[in-house]
């Protein structure tokens, strides 16, 4: 009778993986099903992003921000906006504050959308994609509406906003923050009590309370294991503590409580959108008064030589920032997200670092998942909600 | 609590140590000494009127040509007492950092970037190899005295060699001079 | 011979259709197109938009994304290559059986992009053969469908 070997087997998922997220390289060592040791490696999307905007002015660092954790763009560039804001020590209008918290919660609905329709097709209820994708699709709209991409509009900008809002935007503000509730009941229908999602996400990847903060996982993940810690409640910007909602918490720690903590959020983020949309005029400030920093409106600068010079001087030359540091944090979709950046006076920032919560998530990986199942690895991987480009800047 | 309050606190828990309050906008800033530092962040974690319990990040800023030339920075964060900290250690590319990740494991990779980016060392960390880079990059790409393109094509079979005029040339393509 | 002046007659008597092997056979390849899962980045949310119910790309032939290269014609690099991922794109690449075609999607694909430094490649096309640039950051999912539709146009004007 034949020798039955008994080592471990090497498999990798390699880069190109439709089930990781990006490019994520993982090693797994694996005991028939049983992971015994996993090996993530990350880099394989490292684009450079806060060397090259060294080399940049302030406000072009902006589009160079967007692109970093590409599904919750504009969280990103409001971090880095309050971050130059703080060092500037501007103060916002409250309606351009309260636009602020309206892209920015949308920008968190698009962002649990995409985590919705991607980590339930890989579960395997592929259809959720497609249901994704259509509520998202209006929210792109509405980007699209205020400033012609869909994608990384780069609307917030430092001072402000970049143009005042359009019209049409609160019908179709309106009309999506209507539909979407309905939508999602009908979603946590197809997934909450389903059996087959329930037992491949109950008791999966469990992380304690502990835990979560000790390997710096805040956000979803901390929520779903017991701590209320959220930025907008702890120390909160733009004007959040005037607003209402609910942090929604769990206690299990696992896949199917991380989901249920995100789904909730959306229902909140819905609630924050209707608070914020009753309070936006349609029009009015859309940056602060600064005029270092904000460009004059385009009727001036072809009529009054001032208006001119200083546009003239914002588009070529850019503004300085007094010579210091600054780390403002925000609650992006998938935890604390924060911009650290350091000033030597000049026009041009000296160091730009961006607080990646992907990155602790990935790291955090081999702990959730030692001792499962290689199907795990896929649940975990969609639960963390990794981005691989915030993960690898 | 601001720095010198978070100072006098440390103050009988570290022995020997001497710290220095930084001016900040945002929150409380310390400078530590590298061989106090391990001592510094376990009080911190440790002591129930801090208990900075969350390593939200470890970064390095390069201040070439100034000496000490790097800056590490860590931010810390206590849930329960909604503090925030920063901790700066200066130090040179000859002298090492000792590792938290003794004390939060979350230190074990953003230490490892660090070093990927900086080359600054840190004594003690377990698997201090590249994380963002390719294993055979030479040159640590956020110093100050790294071009910001390398022109060259991509390699696929075997590694990036750039030969030192290549290195040089690149540097005076940047379109940000920095001394060096 | 130009194929215009093929008589592709369609006899009311019988009914037979005649044309030539080679356009039967770059008209299969071009309607039934099954792209590999190349996303990188930002591009690749877009590509998904693209496969999703709005701009449907299964109207167009690209019915299902394939998760293995060996099993698609198709490779569409959506996102920035950096240096460390061309290897791994190269020899995804090598695995995919012939006819191929690769599709650059993005400007970050096409030439770099936005980000020139020394971590991504300015241009897939350094890495492997290119048959249709699509530019955007990132395009819209109308623009990647022309881009589709363009390469089975090219396929069509192509020797089998």
């Amino acid at each position: 009778m034949a020798e039955l070997r008994t080592e471990t087997m090497t498999v990798n998922m390699g880069p190109q993986h439709p089930s990781t997220h990006g490019v994520l390289r993982l090693v797994l060592e694996l005991d028939g099903e049983v992971i015994q040791s996993i090996t993530p490696t990350i880099g394989y999307l490292h684009t450079g992003i806060e060397k090259t905007a060294e080399q940049k002015k302030w406000q072009q660092v902006i589009p160079l921000v967007e692109r970093m954790d590409y599904l919750g763009a504009q969280s990103n560039s409001l971090a880095y906006a309050l971050a130059v804001e703080k060092l500037l020590g501007l103060d916002m209008p409250k309606r351009v504050n309260d636009i602020r918290i309206l892209i920015a919660e949308l920008q968190r609905l698009a962002s649990h959308l995409i985590w919705l329709g991607t980590h339930s097709m890989e579960i395997g209820a592929v259809s959720m994609l497609f249901y994704a994708i259509r509520e998202r699709e209006l929210l792109l709209n509405i980007n699209e509406l205020i400033a012609g991409f869909r994608f990384f509009p780069s609307y917030i900008r430092i001072g402000g906003l970049r143009e005042d809002l359009p019209r049409g935007f609160h019908d179709a503000v309106n009309a999506f923050l209507e539909r979407f509730p309905t939508k999602l009941d009908e979603y946590e229908g197809l997934l909450t009590k389903n059996d087959i999602f329930l037992r491949r996400t109950s008791g999966v990847g469990v992380v304690t309370q502990e835990d979560a903060l000790a390997w710096g996982l805040l956000g979803p993940i901390a929520r779903a294991a017991g701590s209320d810690y959220d930025v907008r409640r702890y120390f909160p910007y733009c004007g959040y503590e005037t607003y209402d909602f609910a942090v929604p918490t769990a206690t299990e720690g696992d896949v199917f409580a991380r989901y249920r903590v995100r789904m909730q959020e959306m229902r909140e983020s819905v609630k924050i959108c209707k608070q914020a949309i009753a309070r936006i005029t349609p029009t009015g400030a859309w940056a602060c008064d600064d005029t270092r920093v904000v460009p004059p409106p385009k009727d001036k600068v072809y009529t009054e030589m001032e208006a001119l010079i200083q546009h003239f001087l914002i588009y070529s030359q850019g503004f300085t920032v007094p010579a210091g540091e600054a780390y403002v944090p925000v609650e992006g979709p998938r935890g604390e997200h924060g911009t650290y950046i350091v000033s030597d006076g000049t026009n041009r920032p000296w160091r730009v670092k961006m607080r990646a919560p992907s990155f602790m998530a990935i790291q955090a990986l081999p702990k959730l998942v030692l001792g499962g199942l290689i199907a795990d690895v896929v649940a975990v991987i969609g639960s963390n909600d990794v981005v691989m480009g915030d993960c690898d800047r | 609590m601001d720095a010198p309050a978070i100072i006098n606190a440390l103050g009988p828990l570290v022995a020997g140590a001497s710290y220095e309050a930084a001016p900040g906008v945002d929150f409380a800033t310390i400078y530590v000494a590298a061989d106090r530092l391990v001592a510094t962040c376990a009080a911190l974690r440790d002591t129930p009127a801090l208990r900075f319990n969350v390593l939200v990040e470890v970064t390095a800023a390069d201040y070439f040509p100034r000496d000490p030339r790097f800056e590490v920075v860590y931010h810390l964060l206590s849930v329960p007492n909604r503090l925030r900290l920063r901790l700066k250690v200066r130090t040179t590319e000859m002298v090492a950092v000792p590792t938290v990740q003794g004390i939060w494991p979350a230190a074990g990779w953003l230490e490892r970037e660090v070093w990927d980016m900086f080359g600054i060392v840190f004594d003690g960390h377990p698997d201090l190899r590249r994380l963002l880079m390719p294993e055979d990059w030479e040159g640590h790409p956020q110093r100050k005295d790294y071009p910001v393109q390398i022109r060259k094509a991509a390699q696929t079979y075997e590694p990036l060699e750039v030969s030192e005029e290549e290195f040089k040339a690149n540097m005076a393509r940047d379109r940000v001079k920095r001394p060096h | 011979m130009a194929p215009e002046t093929h008589d592709h007659g369609l006899d009311p008597e019988l009914p037979i259709l005649t044309t030539t092997v080679e356009r039967i056979v770059q008209w299969a390849r071009k309607s039934a197109i099954w792209p590999a899962q190349f996303g990188l980045a930002c591009c690749a949310i877009e590509m998904m938009a693209m496969a999703a119910s709005r701009y449907d790309i299964a109207r167009f032939g690209a019915e299902v994304f394939r998760g293995s290269p060996r099993q698609s014609d198709l490779m569409i690099v959506a996102g920035r290559l950096s240096r460390k991922m061309a290897p791994a794109m190269r020899r995804v690449y090598d695995q995919m059986p012939d006819p191929k075609w690769v599709i650059s999607m993005g400007a970050c694909a096409s030439v770099g992009g936005v980000f020139d430094n020394y971590a991504i490649v300015q241009g897939v096309d350094q890495v492997v053969p290119v048959d249709v640039f699509v530019p955007g950051c990132p395009p819209r999912p109308e623009s990647l469908i022309y881009g589709i539709v363009q390469l089975q146009q090219k396929i069509s004007r192509s020797r089998a």
